[in-house]
């Protein structure tokens, strides 16, 4: 009996011996060595070519990343029917796409969209398949170059700072796969024109993170790809700052059972995520983000937290355009863009949010009488079961805008003409260029307003032992001083029982006090008598 | 001379560990209501639970002995001399006349106290458990139909059961030591033994505490 106990333990020790060897370390799964095709040798001369040559085989990917948001840079919101995507809204760094397309669209997953008129290139050739899936690190999409890569030396250079040399476009093509951090963050982690300037948790130290700043992407740490967790299906990739899941009540994501999303932290560490049942008692009001991202901007590079735009165009006493920096070494000052402030090590703002984003479009009235005007808001409360506080990098600055119409204006910054504000530093023929190049009503006479933006902070996990403490929140003026309606521990307290309890607290030290004086006197008085 | 068993080992152990307990229940409950710093929240908390939890099981003990032993009896207020007792420590104390109430083991609290007493175990304990369990449950509320209920009103009601248990504890302390010296009344719930002078009925003040 033993025996046969014996022999069905050792099947089962070597059975999981040999499904955990499935995996081995520096071997590629792909079924494919694109290395071995001739169709990819090359040599090409557009990256066009190349994107011909992939769809030799893969046929329906063009397709397929065609119907993305990616591609469209449009999105429906399913609650509010907002029109969103960069395609239509105005955010509080560079404004808008509309008459700047050349720069903006070199994060176009394409080629040559240059009219925000017009929807993106129809032609399943326009796609571009590489920047995605370059894994040798060498390609780069020209900075203003309606996402084309350098085909011939360039003055202009890679943000990350390599030389500005032409893209061996058949290298990369032979080494093609799986996206990687690198891939996703050659757009995302430079948005609103630098280095970690937007978001406050995406910049370029996600790259090699070490295990502190991303326990799940630190090859210290899980070693995440963007993908492992902002899963895709057919190119449509899962996860949404427009429409977020702000509270993820399906748990440990099953495939058959649940939504085929890991784009939420419940998606792998479930409901109950803790070892400590108080812990755990939080998880439906309080987003995983708020107590496990002590701070954002933490791998070194810096965010931008206010851009005031309309210092812009000052020049130096030679007629030049100005760039200033703190004490820091951060940009403060540039002619072309405004004053503003950098951040490190920020802490979050916290807010009940349910995940719906609402924007305030360029054809919306604002309220310029109450600044800050917000470029997008959000609802959700302690009373709402889908809200949850979350932690946001909250973007402060002023804009331009019609002190007329009131509403806010596309900017006309970027091109080589004699109305862009980055050439000209002339504010009324850009705005005016602007918004004729949009169709929005302008009146002509502008101002500059507050604004304020809302990013909702996910990313730079750390590790568990790094989160908040619970007094953190837990405490008279802690992280959550600032939000009410709802009690909380620690924090909150009764004015007339705390008046009214300690008063009697007093009393009864005060009377024992004074009884103990009196017993002492009396009885020193009675002792003197005998 | 002859020593008498005032408090039996069973309750001199039961005194003392709720004493503990109320004391460190009282030290962490107050850094959890955010009235300093000391421990941090979350220590504090584990350990307010941790202790409410301890005196929860010594209650059970408690109660099952008071049932059995009839000592419940111990706590039934009486009028009996009760104005007397007030009227000592109101004046009698300054002027040294002898307390009115002599303990025995039929009767070991004085009329003030049974009332005291009475009034801790059945006011102001239950709303601290109620309040307190409550509090500790709140994530169940939804399910248990306690829906209705609020996070704040619990919490101001065991706030206020706080306040009026650390009152108690300041007077009960003081009322201590109004023996014939500062620790007389201390010494038989350590000891479990009244000193044997007064047991036999000389006229020196019986030891309230």
């Amino acid at each position: 009996m033993g025996i046969v106990l014996g022999l069905l333990l050792l099947g089962l020790v070597a059975r999981a011996v040999s499904v955990s060897a499935a995996v081995v370390e520096g071997e590629s799964p792909s079924t494919a060595d694109h290395g071995e095709f001739e169709v990819l040798d090359g040599p090409f001369d557009s990256a066009i070519d190349v994107t011909r040559a992939c769809l030799g085989c893969h046929s329906k990917a063009a397709d397929q990343v065609q119907r993305t948001i990616h591609w469209r840079w449009e999105f429906r919101h399913p609650e509010t029917g907002q029109r969103l995507g960069k395609r239509h809204v105005i955010n509080s760094f560079c404004g808008s796409v509309w008459s700047n397309e050349p720069r903006c669209t070199s994060c176009h997953v394409g080629y040559g969209w240059t009219d925000m008129h017009e929807p993106p290139p129809q032609a399943d050739d326009q796609v571009d398949c590489l920047v995605c899936h370059d894994t040798t690190g060498t390609y780069w999409k020209l900075p203003a170059g309606a996402g084309h890569p350098p085909y011939a030396e360039t003055r202009s250079s890679k943000s990350s700072g390599a030389p500005g040399a032409p893209v061996d476009l058949a290298h990369v093509a032979r080494n093609v796969g799986l996206s990687g951090r690198a891939n996703c963050g050659s757009c995302h982690f430079y948005g609103g024109g630098g280095d970690g300037v937007k978001h406050g948790d995406l910049d370029s130290s996600l790259v090699e993170p070490p295990r502190s700043l991303d326990v799940h992407m630190s090859a210290q740490g899980a070693d995440f790809r963007c993908a492992e967790c902002h899963t895709s299906w057919g190119h449509r990739v899962a996860g949404s700052r427009y429409a977020t899941n702000a509270r993820d009540t399906r748990g440990i994501d099953i495939p058959g059972r649940t939504d085929d999303s890991r784009a939420s932290c419940e998606s792998c560490h479930g409901l109950q995520p803790h070892g400590t049942a108080k812990l755990n008692d939080h998880v439906d009001r309080v987003a995983c983000q708020s107590c496990h991202i002590p701070e954002f901007a933490r791998g070194g590079v810096a965010t931008k937290m206010w851009w005031d735009w309309s210092t812009a165009g000052r020049l130096g006493d030679d007629d030049q355009p100005l760039t200033i920096r703190d004490a820091a070494g951060h940009l403060s000052y540039l002619s072309t863009k405004g004053s503003f402030r950098y951040a490190e090590d920020v802490v979050p703002a916290y807010f009940w949010f349910d995940g719906t984003m609402r924007y305030t479009l360029r054809d919306e009235p604002i309220d310029a009488d109450h600044p800050p005007v917000a470029i997008n808001r959000f609802s959700g409360g302690p009373d709402d079961a889908d809200a949850r506080i979350w932690p946001f990098k909250v973007m402060r600055g002023r804009q331009p805008y019609d002190t007329v119409n009131r509403t806010l204006l596309v900017n006309h910054v970027y091109g080589d003409d004699d109305t862009a504000l980055w050439t000209n530093f002339d504010w009324a023929r850009a705005l005016a260029a602007g918004t004729a190049f949009a169709d929005q009503p302008y009146s002509g006479e502008y101002g500059f307003v507050e604004t304020v933006m809302y990013w909702p902070i996910t990313h730079m996990v750390a590790p568990a032992s790094a989160a908040l403490d619970c007094g953190a929140c837990h405490a008279r003026d802690g992280r959550l001083a600032a939000l009410g309606g709802f009690y909380l521990p620690g924090r909150d307290r009764g004015a007339w029982v705390e008046r009214l309890g300690w008063g009697l607290v007093l009393l009864v030290l005060a009377a024992s006090g004074a009884h103990a004086g009196v017993r002492v006197w009396t009885r020193g008085r009675r002792g003197r008598q005998a | 001379m002859t020593r008498a068993m005032i408090y039996t080992r069973f309750e001199r152990f039961w005194h003392w560990s709720q004493a503990v307990l109320i004391l460190g229940l009282l030290f962490t409950g107050f850094e959890v209501h955010g009235s300093y710093g000391a421990l941090g929240f979350g220590t504090a908390a584990r350990l307010h639970t941790l202790a409410a939890w301890l005196l929860v099981a010594l209650w059970v003990f408690v109660i099952f002995w008071f049932a059995v032993t009839g000592e419940w009896r111990q706590f039934l207020p009486t009028t009996d001399r009760l104005g007397a007792v007030i009227r000592y420590y109101l004046v009698g104390t300054f002027t040294g006349e002898p307390h009115p109430f002599r303990r025995t083991t039929r009767a070991k609290h004085n009329p003030l106290q049974r009332l005291t007493y009475l009034v801790l175990k059945l006011a102001i304990t239950p709303l601290v458990w109620a309040s307190g369990l409550l509090y500790l449950f709140y994530n169940r509320w939804a399910h248990t139909g306690f829906a209705g209920l609020e996070l704040g009103t619990v919490a101001l009601v065991h706030t206020a059961a706080a306040f009026l248990m650390l009152a108690f504890v300041i007077a009960h302390v003081y009322m201590a030591t109004m023996g014939r010296t500062m620790f007389s009344l201390l010494r038989p719930m350590i000891t479990g033994y009244e000193d044997g002078e007064r047991a036999d009925g000389a006229s020196a003040p019986a030891d309230p505490e």
